[in-house]
């Protein structure tokens, strides 16, 4: 982004008397915004009629706020930048809502920016007021309410920073109608300068020292990372792969950590946690020591935690000092940045003299538990095994610059499993939250990051009805993304647990009154393909590949398939199901394991 | 110490619960004493007491003081969430702290007449707390200390005809010539 161009171009503004919508739109330009996912309302269009004057900045219009708000995250997710988001008071500040806490939890840079009823009014229960501070602020990392056009400059510019730096978040800015006409003197980005918010980035170096001294006399270790190194940016994973090299210790990470290091890297063990790879999981339990970087030893992936890793010694590095010692304690913490403190770790362990002990003793024991092949399934000529659509969707796009989205279930784990990145930024899911609806309006924020790029949803039937409509939306701005429907006619993730710890009752898990994929695609304007069998497979997904323009596929998938290996709330690493112990699933929950989610 | 058994138990554990008072000094802007107040009722920690006023208004600085409890790992995780609001510039837990002062403000209003007056009269006088009000049947005591002092002298006063409390919170500071 030629920023020294945007600088110049607001170079004359500044010292002029302009509006504060005018104001939004230059500070936006000098943060290097070029694209806006929104919505208009009475309380916004001040800015939407600056928007409207100029040509730097692209709107992109969606069908409902909650589209907007994915769109951004799939939009930061996929490029390191921070996501923008436009919506209207009271409604479309609720509307978004649920995009602001999915970016809260997975981390995801995002401001957003919401129109408010007048000042005078605010208070008075005014037509479309909503309390958007009130409503937001256990939703957003900060919010702000602008009382004065006085302080808007600054607060964007402060927005833009809190967004993206410490542990990256969403912040919402309420702007009032009359702020937006309220006109003040415009001062340029460089006027901004010092700001109080400063997140410790550097790692403190004794405590490197000291995990080195740890995890150079380890003889069982293990590298866990999470979605801490996709957002520290490309470097960061460049130094992860240089520490696996020079360590050769096995590596995980958490779901939203998938790419960092590369599923073809020999180190790799798969994703660990409730669905992830036996290998991982047991690498995990079995470990003496354990460096985390940058993931949050979040519930789906400790399991039951007195039981987690009982005997190793834990190095813990996080941005976010909270997120260190708060469900597991551990030995060393370190706050920093993910990229600088595994750089600093590559840099220390080539200084780090010694003898260290020979691997091949643990690499033995793993490869034992990789022969157990767990994401294995029984595939079927008559009907199509989802996992199977997934790998056949793996390999006829993994030579191309492909992105995959997905919504939140069974399909979204085995995307996980089967669907193998190379590369950061690559993978958009939901993680925190697990919203369904998020797949589908992400990709759209993808293809607008990448217009060149294959964008897949692989998506649920039930999920992708959440936010269907942004298909519309897609159309609109021709954004050719793919929506992979894996149809099993089943919310097939609550199916799975209810079989598995409700006795089977399948109360109101079954996905009614399916649309007709294919007619709903064609009644948007796009395409629409079925798959029925699974010698269709490969024919139907390069067809969805060829086609220049969105696609809608309706994948008729098995019906009863379960998502394996499970770890089942409360319990260990190493007590996880395999497919072949589905006979005494019912004697293996306890009660207490069944009240969990 | 052992580690619950789930993420979920963690409020099931039964390890030693602690008292104690932090002083979160913030920055002065609207929205900021709910930031902190809904911290603590989203993620279920206790407030016991809370005051709150502005320190330094050339720097928009308050000081919130909260006495909160809770075992010694979510006395540091409240830490760690407090630092994480934005405008919190910076925690002090007194916990342990010697040398810390805290005093707290009660208003008592006591009814009565005859020996229950006299009485109340009596002991207010050895709490050194003020008269600041009092009519034939009643009197409205002003009394500074340690919340424990605070709370002796009003369970003292029940008997004697307790009518209404009004307290205003712990204030603390550090002994010494010092900053905290
Ligand atoms: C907004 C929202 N509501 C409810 C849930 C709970 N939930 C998790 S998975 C799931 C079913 C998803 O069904 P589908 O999209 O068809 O995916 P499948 O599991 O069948 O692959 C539900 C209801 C959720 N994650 N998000
Ligand atoms: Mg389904």
């Amino acid at each position: 982004m030629s920023s020294s161009k945007n600088k110049s171009a607001n170079d004359k503004l500044i010292g002029t008397e302009i509006s504060g919508a005018e104001i939004i739109v230059n500070a936006l330009r000098e943060q290097g915004v070029d694209t806006i996912f929104g919505y208009p309302g009475g309380a916004v269009l001040p800015i939407y009629d600056a928007l409207y004057q100029q040509d730097y900045i692209t709107h992109v219009l969606v069908r409902h706020e909650q589209g907007a708000s994915h769109m951004a995250e799939g939009f930061a997710r996929s490029t390191g930048k921070c996501g923008t988001v436009l919506v209207t008071s009271g409604p479309g500040v609720t509307n978004a809502i649920t995009g602001i806490v999915d970016a809260l939890l997975d981390s995801i840079p995002m401001v957003v920016l919401c129109g408010q009823v007048p000042t005078h009014l605010i208070g008075t229960d005014a037509f479309q007021e909503a309390d958007t501070t009130g409503l937001t602020r256990s939703a957003a990392k900060h919010n702000y309410l602008v009382k004065s056009v006085d302080d808007l400059e600054g607060i964007i510019h402060e927005a833009y920073h809190i967004a993206t730096t410490g542990r990256p978040g969403p912040v919402v800015i309420d702007i009032p109608k009359d702020v937006q006409f309220g006109k003040t003197i415009f001062k340029g980005k460089n006027s901004y300068k010092d700001f109080e918010y400063d997140p410790i980035t550097e790692p403190y170096m004794p405590a490197i020292k000291m995990a080195i001294d740890l995890l150079a006399k380890a003889k069982k270790p293990v590298i866990y990372t999470g979605g801490g190194i996709i957002n520290a940016g490309k470097e960061a994973s460049e130094a992860l792969r240089e520490l696996v090299k020079i360590t050769n210790f096995p590596i995980t990470s958490t779901l939203m950590g998938l790419g960092a290091y590369p599923a073809s890297g020999k180190n790799w063990l798969g994703m660990l946690g409730m669905h992830g790879s036996y290998e991982a999981n047991l690498t995990m339990h079995d470990c003496d020591v354990m460096l985390c970087i940058g993931a949050r030893f979040d519930d789906r992936v400790t399991g039951r935690l007195d039981a987690f890793s009982p005997n190793s010694k834990k190095i813990h590095i996080d941005i976010e000092p909270s997120s260190i010692n708060k469900n597991v304690r551990v030995d060393i913490g370190i706050v920093a940045d993910a990229g600088i403190a595994t750089k600093a770790l590559v840099e220390e362990w080539k200084n780090h003299k010694g003898k260290r002990p020979n691997l091949d003793a643990w690499w033995n024991e793993i490869n034992v538990w990789r022969e157990r092949n767990s994401f294995g399934y029984k595939n079927s000529d008559d009907i199509i095994i989802p996992q199977f659509a997934i790998e056949r969707l793996y390999e006829l796009t993994k030579d191309r610059k492909t992105y995959i989205t997905t919504e939140v279930g069974l399909h979204q784990m085995w995307a996980a499993q089967h669907y193998h990145f190379e590369e950061p930024n690559h993978w958009m899911t939901s993680g925190g939250l697990g919203t369904m609806g998020y797949g589908l309006p992400a990709a759209v924020g993808v293809q607008k990051a990448h217009p060149d790029a294959l964008v897949i949803d692989i998506a649920g039937d039930a999920s992708v009805q959440m936010t269907m409509q942004e298909i519309s939306c897609a159309i609109q701005y021709n954004l050719p993304v793919k929506i992979f429907i894996m149809n099993n006619e089943w919310m097939g993730m609550v199916r799975q647990w209810q079989q598995l710890l409700h006795g089977e009752r399948y109360s109101h898990s079954y996905s009614h009154s399916l649309p007709d994929f294919v007619k709903m695609a064609e009644a948007f304007g796009c395409l629409g393909l079925r798959i029925d069998k699974p010698s269709e497979l490969d024919a139907k997904i390069k067809e969805m590949i060829d086609y220049d323009g969105p696609v809608i596929v309706d994948c008729r998938v098995s019906k009863i398939e379960n998502c394996f290996p499970m770890i089942p709330s409360g319990k260990a690493h190493n007590e996880m199901l395999m497919p072949d112990d589905l006979g005494d699933i019912g004697s293996v929950i306890t009660d207490a394991g069944k009240k969990l989610v | 110490m052992n580690q619950p058994a789930s993420a979920y138990f963690i409020s099931e554990e039964k390890p030693e619960i602690i008292r104690t008072t932090l002083a979160v000094i913030v920055k002065n802007e609207p929205g900021v004493l709910g930031r902190v107040v809904g911290l603590f009722s989203a993620r279920g920690y206790n407030i016991e007491s809370l005051t709150v006023a502005e320190t330094d208004h050339a720097k928009h600085t308050s000081r919130i003081t909260i006495v909160t409890s809770g075992t010694l790992a979510t006395l540091a995780q409240i830490k760690a969430q407090l630092n994480r609001i934005v405008p919190v510039k910076r925690v002090i837990d007194f916990h342990g702290d010697s040398d810390a002062l805290s005093r707290e403000l009660a208003l008592i209003k006591v009814a009565g007449k005859g020996d229950d007056r006299v009485e109340s009269l009596r002991l207010a006088d050895a709490f050194k707390a003020k008269v600041l009000d009092a009519g034939l049947e009643h009197f409205t005591f002003e009394l500074t200390g340690s919340s424990k002092k605070l709370d002796d002298f009003i369970s003292m006063m029940k008997p004697l005809g307790l009518v209404e409390v009004s307290r205003t919170g712990v204030a603390t500071i550090r002994r010494g010539k010092g900053k905290v």
